[in-house]
């Protein structure tokens, strides 16, 4: 049940992210590019995305607990701090290199592109020494306030 | 970068698949009370194959979910739609570009759709700073790539 549910659910984002446009990188580079060939679309991705989720989240939360877990597991970190800064900035650079972002590049891998076929593994070692980085503390170390 | 491909204002599919989007998100949440964000998915699921600290370890549907992903593009093509991406061709970028974007949502807990979609739909001020964060060094990145290094 949790497998097909998990399925089911991949698939449906699958499919917004490539409806949306937002599994393109041409669109997402463009959407980026304000002084240059501008594509305000994936404002319209963000918005419809969000307001959903902002509806739907609610209505799930009455229940007592999700249907097929134990508890809701939400983010309770509030701090504001180095890896989050530090890691958003990188991100938004790849980012705007590549015009991928995790969801996209899933779903961009069965069309075989070759930069997909880079990115992607590319991305999966990023993560493990962004985890390292993490785990090490490198970036409490400078003295940041926690 | 190299590639300029111009691409049509599309307001109408870009909320369809965005409210899309945001259903996947609710429907993770009512089911699994979890946060539908691509980059903690990926880790979870690759937690599974290489240590990784701190990655999630309910990985049975973090896994389902990626095959998901994977599926959507080839249901597409069967139903007879068409799948549009221009993905860039300097493959050295896109390595570094994997890499930044790999390292920088672990570090930062989170991407386009968990701190975007997921930390917005919370009202999450950590998630507002990151999507303002990684946006702004979006936009930066592309302008000084197209506009004044000049990538044609």
């Amino acid at each position: 049940m949790r497998i097909l549910w998990g399925f089911l659910s991949g698939l449906v984002f699958g499919l917004g992210l490539v409806i949306s446009g937002m599994a393109d990188p041409a669109k997402v580079l463009n959407f980026l590019d304000l002084a240059g060939s501008w594509d305000p679309s994936l404002a319209f991705v963000m918005g419809g995305a969000t307001l959903t989720a902002f509806i739907g989240y609610r209505l799930v939360w009455r229940r007592q607990a999700p249907v097929l877990d134990q508890t809701f597991d939400i983010p309770t970190n509030r701090s504001i701090d180095r890896p989050l800064m530090t890691g958003a900035a990188l991100f938004g650079i790849g980012w705007g290199i590549g015009g991928f972002c995790p969801g996209p590049a899933w779903t961009a891998l069965p069309l075989l592109a070759p930069g997909t076929l880079i990115f992607l593994p590319a991305l999966l070692v990023g993560m493990w020494i962004g985890a390292k980085v993490k785990a090490l503390g490198l970036l409490d170390a400078k003295g940041a306030a926690t | 970068m190299e590639m300029e491909t111009q691409t049509a204002f599309t307001p109408w599919a870009s909320l369809g698949g965005g409210v899309l989007i945001g259903l996947s998100a609710v429907i993770v949440m009512g089911l699994f009370g979890r946060i539908a964000g691509i980059a903690g998915i990926t880790q979870g699921a690759l937690g599974g194959v290489v240590p990784l600290r701190g990655a999630p370890k309910d990985r049975d549907w973090r896994w389902a979910f990626l095959l998901g992903l994977l599926a959507a593009p080839v249901v597409i093509m069967a139903a007879g739609g068409t799948v549009t991406q221009t993905v860039p061709q300097n493959l050295f970028a896109m390595a570094i570009a994997g890499l930044l974007v790999g390292t920088g949502t672990a570090l930062g807990s989170g991407c386009t759709s968990g701190h975007g979609v997921c930390g917005l739909a919370r009202l999450s001020g950590r998630s507002l700073v990151a999507v303002a964060t990684f946006m702004a060094a979006g936009f930066v990145t592309v302008f000084l790539l197209r506009h004044v290094l000049g990538g044609v």
